[in-house]
């Protein structure tokens, strides 16, 4: 439910931003085609697009970071040729993207006081009392002695924003800042942003492909598909469903197939009263779960709760772990990732940069877990190694070459290349963690399909994922953790968002 | 007993003051991401220029100064290659510690072949006052009552200080923030080059005298370790310095026990070395390098 008050509210205002016919084409890709985007002074304007759609190049080319081709950029209505963040800064245009530009071994005023720095001079004190102020008007706590390393995320996305508008930001552009929050974060987050445009007027350019947060704070929304502009709206006369049919219209869509929802099999995976002990505290303390063969249990919690304890104890790289877990059956030793695997066990880590070696070919990564059946001792069986990627790659629907350096792929296809070296494994079990962190809608559904389809052949699979909402569409069961304890079990007839959203608060 | 403690304290003082040179000039070099590997044959350079000009002018203080000058372009030749051109830190600064060594050795050959193939100054002599642990160099003084506080006070509560440590934590940042990372990078090495060449002279222009082979000894390795063991914070570095002084100071007043004369003296010669390895290997575990640590900054 969009504010249709705010919309009379601010509308009237003139427009902060235009742009104007703006085109980039890089080499013969053509990123960003004619486009006309104008974003009023006080509204907060959603850019709608799938990955690759050009959102991320059209914010590029509004702070400077690269130049059009052709068409203009006015800012108040004068025309501004912004060749550099800086000039970009100075027009009053800031960004606050994924990777946050902060130093972290410095507090949060030193980080602010950085920017206006002279060659001897630094106005610490100046700083902090912008910073204080700044909070004050717009109702936000911050402490601004603290170092950024020891700040949660969130407050870090918070610094972020207020160090933009120390710098004297008028139009904000927000690059997709809800991917790096667990479930409660967001909701503040949207507030702050709606009290940014109420407190100070903040113009707010925010880039997502998550629908709710357009209904919950947006004012009006374009939606970007291959590089165009197909729609500028308000967002409170659109639904769910015609945004997602803007978005990807001629796009190929596949549904997720459900199948049967049985959860009869076998146990698979089973810990029992595991604690990890770790910086002082226990992780995780005396969790126990069960995952039967053939079902999907999801552990829904906000991040930080111990579930990438949970999925790191279950590649076996823990040494101080008390309980036992056991595959099948059978009791596996921690602190042995490779008798996780002779199990029968396989892991999707959370991180796909971290699991895959970017250097390392597609095929090489393939095979880089189970060497030993791709080598006679010392010597690599490359035609063997080759038809196995090449089997990967169809099956998988992989669009690489198997002697291509998989840091080249793009995330969904290096996710499709990870999934395919787990469950190319035949895996009994296997913990899949923020499968679809990242990716956009096609691929989010694939590697969902792809997830249901190895439930059906019998995988037990424990899903580990902040998006609540792939947990509801995919489990079986869902597991709630909160402190590193199971603090509640939900059978799938009875999900239910708020119920289970006050279990992951600890409520 | 107490005369030799005293001894001890007053030769921990003087042997630090060289590593507190070269040390805080790798902190500040360090701080803006970058390792200089230059330092040994920076110290060689500064103490063999130092000395070189204070013979031909008659003036150490000049002698002081040029030697400063001299690391200050050292540092910029080491920006050269590993800043604009992107060298490896290791190889560019390696690589110049040899040729200036050598460099060093063979222009004090080429220069001064008088008798003994050495030129001599009369050198700086400590203040004799208040007995003799206050009884130092004026550069001791100013090693430990000036420069510490004023890198201090620079590091962090100016803005080059800001600067220096953003762009050797996060360089995309501070250029994202307006920072030219090059130019601070440059100035970095140019000032701890200039304290490298100090501490190098003073070894020439106060302890000596003279300009030898191997007169540095390894001075600047040292002080790599001990910004390490000084986990890049000023006081911390030169509580080590004053450490590893300390050890060797005592090492000094061993040799003269008679019961341990039996004992070849490269043991006790090796003692402080020994303190830096064990020092190391007990705080240098887990210590947070600068973010961008021997990484070039290039933009993308």
């Amino acid at each position: 439910m969009s504010t249709a008050d705010a919309v009379t509210g601010y509308s009237v205002a003139a427009s902060a931003v235009s742009l104007n016919g703006l085109r980039k084409i890089y080499g013969d890709v053509v990123a960003v085609e004619n486009v006309d985007l104008e974003v009023r002074a006080g509204e907060i304007h959603a850019l709608l697009g799938e990955n690759g759609a050009g959102k991320t190049t059209l914010m590029r080319l509004l702070y400077g970071l690269t130049k059009p081709d052709a068409g203009s950029i006015s800012i108040d209505g004068a025309t501004v040729s912004i060749t550099s963040p800086k000039i970009a800064r100075a027009a009053g245009i800031g960004m606050v993207t994924q990777h946050f530009s902060l130093v972290k071994t410095m507090t949060v005023t030193e980080n602010l006081a950085l920017q206006d720095a002279g060659f001897f001079s630094l106005d610490l004190a100046g700083a902090r009392r912008k910073l204080l102020a700044l909070c004050e008007e717009i109702g936000l706590e911050i402490d601004p002695d603290a170092r950024i390393d020891s700040l949660p995320v969130a407050m870090q996305q918070r610094v972020e924003i207020l160090k933009a508008l120390a710098g004297g930001c008028k139009v904000l552009i927000l690059d997709e800042p809800t991917a790096v929050l667990g479930p409660q974060d967001v909701d503040s987050l949207l507030d702050v942003i709606r009290r940014l445009r109420d407190t100070i007027g903040l113009s707010v350019i925010l880039i997502t492909h998550k629908m709710h947060e357009i209904s919950q704070v947006a004012d009006r929304v374009s939606v970007l598909r291959r590089g165009e502009i197909v729609a500028t709206e308000n967002a409170s006369g659109m639904s769910i469903a015609s945004l997602t049919a803007l978005m990807v219209e001629g796009v190929q869509q596949e549904i997720v197939e459900t199948g049967e929802r049985s959860s009869q099999g076998t146990s698979v995976l089973a810990i029992k009263d595991l604690t990890v002990h770790l910086r002082g505290h226990d992780v995780i303390s005396e969790l126990s779960l069960e995952v039967r063969r053939g079902e999907i249990v999801g552990i829904a919690g906000v991040s930080g709760n111990g579930q990438s304890e949970l999925v790191q104890a279950l590649s076996g790289v823990f040494v101080h772990q008390t309980g036992e877990i056991h595959v099948d059956g059978k009791l596996v030793k921690g602190g042995s990732p490779s008798a996780f695997a002779e199990a029968g066990f396989g892991r999707l880590g959370e991180d796909r940069h971290a699991s895959a070696v970017s250097a390392l070919t597609v095929e090489e990564n393939l095979i880089l877990d189970r060497l030993h059946f791709f080598s006679k001792p010392g010597i690599l069986l490359k035609r063997k190694i080759r038809k196995f990627a090449e089997e990967s790659i169809t099956n998988f629907a992989i669009k690489a070459k198997p002697d291509q350096a998989i840091g080249t792929l793009s995330g969904g296809n290096m996710q499709k290349v990870l999934l395919a070296r787990l469950f190319g494994e035949r895996p009994l079990a296997a913990v899949v963690s923020q499968p679809t962190r990242g990716l956009d809608v096609v691929s989010t559904r694939y590697v969902r399909q792809l997830l249901m389809v190895e439930r059906n052949t019998g995988v037990g699979i424990l899903l580990v994922s902040e998006d609540l909402d792939e947990i509801l569409e995919l489990s079986d069961r869902i597991l709630v953790i909160f402190k590193g304890k199971i603090v509640g079990e939900v059978a799938r007839k009875d999900f239910d968002r708020i119920a289970i959203g006050a279990m992951m608060a600890g409520v | 007993m107490i005369e030799t403690l005293i001894g001890i304290i007053g030769a921990t003082l003087r042997i630090s003051t060289p590593l507190v040179f070269a040390s805080l000039g790798e902190v500040i070099t360090e701080r803006a991401g970058m390792l200089n590997l230059s330092i040994e044959g920076t110290m060689y350079t500064g103490a063999f220029v130092g000395i070189t000009v204070a013979a031909q002018t008659g003036s150490l203080t000049t002698g002081l100064i040029a030697a400063i000058i001299a690391g200050a372009i050292v540092g910029c030749i080491m920006g050269f290659l590993v800043i604009t051109l992107g060298v490896n830190q290791h190889v560019a600064g390696l690589g110049l510690t040899l040729l200036l060594i050598s460099a060093s050795n063979t222009a004090n050959r080429i220069l001064f072949t008088n008798k003994d193939g050495m030129v001599r100054v009369d050198p700086w002599k400590p203040f004799d006052f208040a007995g003799p642990i206050f009884s130092q160099y004026w550069l001791t003084y100013a090693a430990f009552l000036i420069l510490a506080p004023a890198l201090w006070w620079l590091l962090w509560r100016s803005g080059i200080g800001i600067r220096i440590r953003a762009v050797g934590e996060n360089p995309e940042s501070a250029d994202v923030a307006g920072i030219s990372v090059a130019r601070t990078r440059y100035f970095a090495l140019a000032l701890g080059g200039a304290l490298m060449a100090a501490g190098g002279a003073f070894i020439t222009l106060a302890f000596l005298g003279s300009f030898t082979i191997n007169i540095i000894n390894g001075r600047g390795w040292v002080a790599i370790a001990l910004v390490i063991f000084g986990r890049w914070g000023i006081w911390r570095t030169v509580s080590g310095a004053l450490l590893f002084a300390l050890v060797s100071a005592t090492q000094q007043q061993l040799r003269l026990v008679p019961a341990l004369s039996d004992l070849p003296f490269e043991i006790l010669l090796a003692l402080p070395y020994l303190a830096v390895i064990a020092g190391l290997a007990i705080t240098g575990r887990n210590v947070p390098y600068p973010g961008a640590y021997l990484k070039p900054y290039r933009r993308l």
